[in-house]
């Protein structure tokens, strides 16, 4: 993250056009070596960030390079900090660092809805992920996506949870007023499933569902995008052979048992709540739809990101952290205890258990084993936001020409989330390196209006 | 006479005891598991993954009396608790609802009392007011909600809003009518005895409407506690509908029964409040 200033030899200029510190003839030979001196680098998170510190205290003490360099080659790397030290009270500059740069703000309020797409952003709060990095967070539940959106723009909350899509049509101004918006980082990926009212459960083939009444969670929804593509692959028209309507989770279960729905496409706990009150049954998860597909997200706007870059930070990291965390299977038990009270998701501690760990009755009389039914990863692929935007397209939500890669770049922050990544000692997948396939059908993030000519059912 | 009048309000008071009773024998009775039903055999592993309605087959999701009864006692036994801001007593929840509902009630008096002097006195800015005033008032005060939100920005403020919208109108419309109703006889007395407008306002039409106005009180605050339910379940964080909407989010009949009592305890208490501040103000003729 910065050049090495301990090093009394790199050249001062000219610069490389990739920004390094040496000459554009060496640039090849220099990357190439990269590798090595990388490994000069003090391994681990605590020393890395020593490093740091102590080179911003060097440089505050010889702003002038040529200085510096002639003191580090007369004394030597070591001993020029021993002398600083001497001094400056490096100790207590190492440790103000460590603390996330003392955030700006200490006391944040993130909104949630209570779904297990949350979990990341909800755990981290009983089990201490945002304490951990030096911020009191009180985790607020909201009743609705239109309410936490409306909350969000009305900065009552500092960060919040979202739909995928949300942040992109915010930052479009598709359905509410544009304010720029960005996704630092997906919560969930899969998770999500078609459940239909027991009476239906003779008829699994879509063929059968001409008139059936569905709902999803929100327009602006991977639950919506997904039950059209589901339908329209299977000749379904999705706003003429069947009707989709928006309602809030907790509503689904209801309407479903009060039959004023066939079925939803919605998030858990609902569909496993269905089973677990003999309601409905689960059709099939969304994973197997699009394996890997992101839903919910963590987001927060533009400007608190750039007025409160250490909060920003201390923030970006906690649910980072959390979201490892929950990836792994054999802590899942432990969360489900930790989100089930009435402060946070307000469910059976059972229900919960068989969405995080994937061993799950079906509503049928089976019980089903699939450990990736939900899974977390953090990462905010660009394709997953062209993908939602040929979606917004193709349902006739976007109605103007956009530059698909530029959104997708700004919105979903994967350059902010990598580096975050690898701060913490984690590694970051190649943002380049990601293949979406929906049904079988793989789509190709270069050529999005392609993709969206290719369908026969569109609203374009 | 008075020993009729007793025996009259004990014959009620029976009555009510034996509605509430076959009530809740009803309930009971409809509510009772059938034993054997459906207890299509499921196998006990899958058994243990989902509720008792779904492994036995009987889809009744509504719980006993008995239940309810457990749940109320419950939560009047610690209606104080905070265990983390989404998670507070029933008590706290009620206090919140209520401040909402006197707060936005209160502004909504200091509007509508005024405003229904002057549109009373005169004749002028009645009819100048009264389409505003009928396109106004029958509008659910919930519609007002979104665009609160969107422009008062701040969801706290907004939920009061929807009270004093909602609580304005009965009050105007009462002040208004009981104004423009007082006798033209005292009216007609202290102008000849040349009393100024604004003691002809204080001293003469005031006493005479306030039976009136506290009428439209009344009706006001029965409407915004029928209001601050919807509008918390919708806005959510704090009050009795939060509560209800946070509930029903873990489709728990019985908490959500007892918080419909609770809600129709304290409405009761609101109205009879009311009532006998209307009986102070009151004077026979």
């Amino acid at each position: 993250m910065f050049r090495d200033p301990f090093d009394p030899k790199s050249l001062l200029a000219p610069r490389c056009s990739c920004g390094g510190a040496h000459a554009e003839a060496d640039h090849t030979r220099l990357t190439a070596e990269a590798m090595p001196t990388a490994a000069a680098i003090p391994a681990g998170e605590e020393a890395q960030w020593n490093r740091v510190v102590d080179a911003a205290v060097l440089r505050a003490v010889f702003p002038v390079d040529a200085q510096r360099r002639l003191f580090l080659r007369t004394v030597g790397a070591s001993t020029a900090m021993a002398a600083i030290s001497s001094v400056l009270p490096l100790g207590v500059a190492r440790e103000a660092f460590a603390q996330g740069g003392a955030p700006e703000k200490k006391d944040l309020k993130v909104g949630f809805i209570p779904i297990t797409c949350a979990t990341p952003i909800i755990m981290a709060h009983p089990m201490g992920f945002y304490s951990k990095h030096g911020l009191n967070v009180e985790v607020v539940k909201t009743a609705g996506w239109a309410v936490i959106r409306d909350k969000s723009l009305a900065k009552e909350y500092d960060a919040s949870h979202m739909l995928s899509p949300m942040p992109l049509a915010i930052s479009l101004g598709v359905g509410s007023n544009p304010v720029p918006w960005t996704m630092p980082a997906i919560e969930n990926i899969n998770g999500q499933a078609i459940t239909l009212a027991v009476k239906h459960k003779d008829k699994r083939d879509p063929k059968d569902w001409k008139g059936f009444k569905f709902a999803v969670p929100f327009d602006y929804s991977m639950h919506n995008y997904l039950l059209r593509y589901y339908v329209a692959e299977h000749g379904l028209d999705p706003d003429k052979d069947i009707s989709i309507r928006s309602v809030p989770p907790p509503e689904m279960v209801a309407n479903l048992r009060a039959d004023n729905i066939d079925g939803f496409l919605g998030p858990d706990p609902f569909n496993q709540r269905a089973v677990y009150d003999g309601v409905g049954f689960i059709h099939l998860l969304t994973k197997e739809l699009w394996d890997g597909h992101p839903c919910c997200a963590f987001t927060v706007s533009k400007e608190f990101a750039g007025q409160n870059p250490n909060a920003y930070r201390a923030l970006l990291k906690a649910i980072i952290e959390a979201t490892a965390f929950a990836s792994k299977a054999e802590n899942r038990k432990e969360i489900a205890k930790a989100i089930a009270p009435t402060n946070y998701l307000n469910q059976p501690e059972t229900v919960l258990e068989q969405i995080l760990t994937g061993t799950y009755a079906d509503g049928l009389g089976n019980v089903k084993k699939d450990p990736k039914r939900i899974d977390f990863d953090p990462f905010p692929w660009n394709q997953f936001a062209i993908w939602i935007l040929t979606q917004m397209k193709r349902w006739g939500q976007l109605k103007a020409d956009v530059d698909y890669a530029k959104v997708a770049a700004d919105v979903f922050l994967a350059t902010d989330t990598a580096n975050m990544m690898k701060e913490m000692g984690l590694t970051p997948p190649d943002p380049s390196k990601k293949t979406i396939v929906v049904m079988g059908k793989t789509f190709d993030p270069s050529k999005p209006q392609a993709y969206i000519d290719s369908f026969a059912i569109k609203r374009t | 006479m008075a020993a009729f009048k007793n025996s009259l309000r004990l014959r009620a008071a029976l009555l009510s005891l034996l509605i509430f009773a076959a009530i809740v024998g009803l309930w009971q009775i409809a509510t009772q598991p059938v034993a054997g039903s459906g207890t299509a055999a499921v196998d006990p592993e899958y058994a243990k993954l989902v509720g008792v309605a779904a492994a036995t087959g009987s889809k009744s999701a509504m719980p006993t009396p008995a239940d309810v009864g457990a749940t109320l006692w419950k939560h009047l036994l610690d209606p104080f608790y905070i265990r983390g801001s989404n998670d507070k007593g029933i008590g706290i929840q009620l206090a919140y609802s209520l401040g909402r509902v006197l707060l936005g009630f209160a502004l909504a008096a200091l509007v509508a009392v005024p405003l229904g002097f002057l549109i009373g006195m005169s004749p002028l800015v009645y009819r100048a007011l009264d389409p505003f005033i009928q396109v106004l008032k029958p509008v659910s005060p919930l519609a007002w909600m979104p665009l609160a939100l969107y422009t008062i920005k701040d969801s706290a403020i907004s939920s009061i809003f929807v009270i004093f919208i909602c609580s304005v109108w009965p009050m105007l419309i009462n002040t208004a009518f009981g104004v423009a109703g007082v006798r033209k006889e005292w009216l007609n007395v202290s102008r000849t005895l040349e009393v100024g407008p604004f003691r002809t306002a204080f001293k003469v039409i005031l006493p005479a409407a306030a039976p009136t106005i506290m009428t439209g009180m009344r009706i006001s605050v029965g409407i915004a506690w029928l209001v601050i339910v919807a509008a918390e379940m919708l806005v959510g964080g704090t009050g009795i509908g939060y509560f209800v909407w946070n509930e029903w989010n873990n489709l728990s009949i019985a908490n959500i029964i007892t918080a419909i009592l609770l809600i129709g305890l304290v409405g009761l208490v609101l109205d009879q409040v009311l009532a006998w501040l209307a009986k102070l103000v009151t004077y026979p003729e």
